[in-house]
């Protein structure tokens, strides 16, 4: 849910990273938790378990700057890919501005991929959230993997819309803040069609 | 109809919740007090939060709370009315405020937690009173609506965005 808060001058949006597990998610937060200045960022919380999966959600706090005079906040989380954590996953889109699909791109992955795509936009309704209108931006993961999927495959099966995307190697930073610069444009856009 | 749970704070609204949670504060003898929408945003603090990282706690508790819903539904409950945690020398108290914010209540060793659940089931109501009226107030920009509310946020463009993440 977007807040606006007038008398702190501040605009606060929450944007998460859905996608199938082992995709990227956590990754995507950690090379932005690398990259930000230490001022413009909080604490990265993750709540994984001892495997380093992702057990609820990670949690990033980004505060990069203002718009017009108003702090501009993005949370940032990302949900449990794996298929049993399908409650939790539902809890975490609760009041979403704005959603991050990350891909894995391997050929093994589409079914995977299709599948959370699906899941996600059902969640989405569940929390009241129409998931033809809430800003959506692609991300298309892993394309330095030799066994990847080629974009316009993924396109068809991912992007019938024809929506923002972006291929991503997260673990160098390629096309990460791309993506997050892309879903941030597209929630601010919808920040001003709401006021 | 205006978009869901989307939540507009003026000075005066900040008021109103700031003496609200100052005063339950003060009456249930508590370290601090976080107001928090469900979704994980702060909306207001009193207290002692200067040594608090209250974004991370904000964005936890609704986490906590969100599970704890679930939870409830899963064993046929329709909600567990609060959850607790009890430290050696701190204890916080989250409750569900009409089911669109969180009241996080920090307990230290000079507080009891018969107090704290007496004062905060008094506050939660006219807490949701506030909140329910700022969920009501008409759309500013739509007819009838307060023009002096009118939100700056149409102004914003992809060059704002793109300044905020600098050249990175």
């Amino acid at each position: 849910m977007s807040f606006i808060n007038y008398a702190a001058r501040e605009i606060n949006c929450k944007l998460v990273y859905y996608g199938p597990g082992l995709c990227g998610k956590t990754t995507n937060l950690q090379h932005i938790y690398k990259r930000v200045d230490p001022g413009a960022k909080g604490k990265l919380i993750s709540l994984a378990t001892e495997t380093e999966r992702t057990l609820f959600f990670d949690f990033l706090p980004l505060e990069l700057g203002t718009i017009r005079g108003f702090k501009t906040r993005f949370h940032l989380y990302t949900v449990p890919g794996q298929i049993f954590y399908e409650a939790s996953r539902k809890l975490i889109l609760k009041g979403a501005d704005g959603v991050v699909f990350v891909a894995d791109s391997q050929i093994e992955r589409v079914e995977a991929n299709i599948q959370s795509l699906a899941d996600m936009r059902q969640h989405l309704a569940d929390q009241g959230i129409d998931p033809d209108k809430i800003p959506l931006v692609l991300q298309y993961n892993k394309r330095d993997l030799p066994n990847v999927i080629p974009i316009d495959e993924l396109q068809k099966a991912l992007n019938p819309r024809n929506l923002p995307w972006f291929e991503a190697v997260a673990p160098q930073g390629i096309g990460v803040f791309e993506t997050l610069k892309a879903v941030a444009k597209v929630v601010m856009q919808e920040l001003q069609k709401k006021t | 109809m205006r978009p869901i749970a989307d939540l507009v704070i003026y000075e005066e609204d900040l008021s109103r919740i700031n003496a609200c949670l100052s005063a339950l504060q003060r009456k249930a003898r508590s370290a601090a007090i976080l107001l928090i929408d469900t979704s994980g945003q702060l909306i207001a603090s009193a207290g002692g939060t200067d040594g608090l990282d209250t974004t991370p706690l904000a964005s936890l508790a609704a986490g906590s709370i969100a599970a704890a819903g679930a939870l409830a539904q899963l064993l046929g409950e329709k909600e567990f009315s609060f959850v607790f945690y009890d430290g050696e020398r701190k204890r916080l108290h989250l409750s569900l405020i009409g089911g669109r914010a969180i009241l996080l209540v920090l307990l230290d060793q000079n507080s009891a937690v018969a107090l704290v659940r007496l004062q905060v089931k008094k506050f939660s109501r006219e807490i949701e009173e506030i909140l329910t009226e700022l969920s009501r107030r008409p759309d500013p920009v739509a007819e009838g609506g307060n023009p002096r509310l009118k939100p700056p946020i149409g102004e914003i463009t992809d060059d704002d965005v793109e300044n905020l993440f600098g050249k990175g």
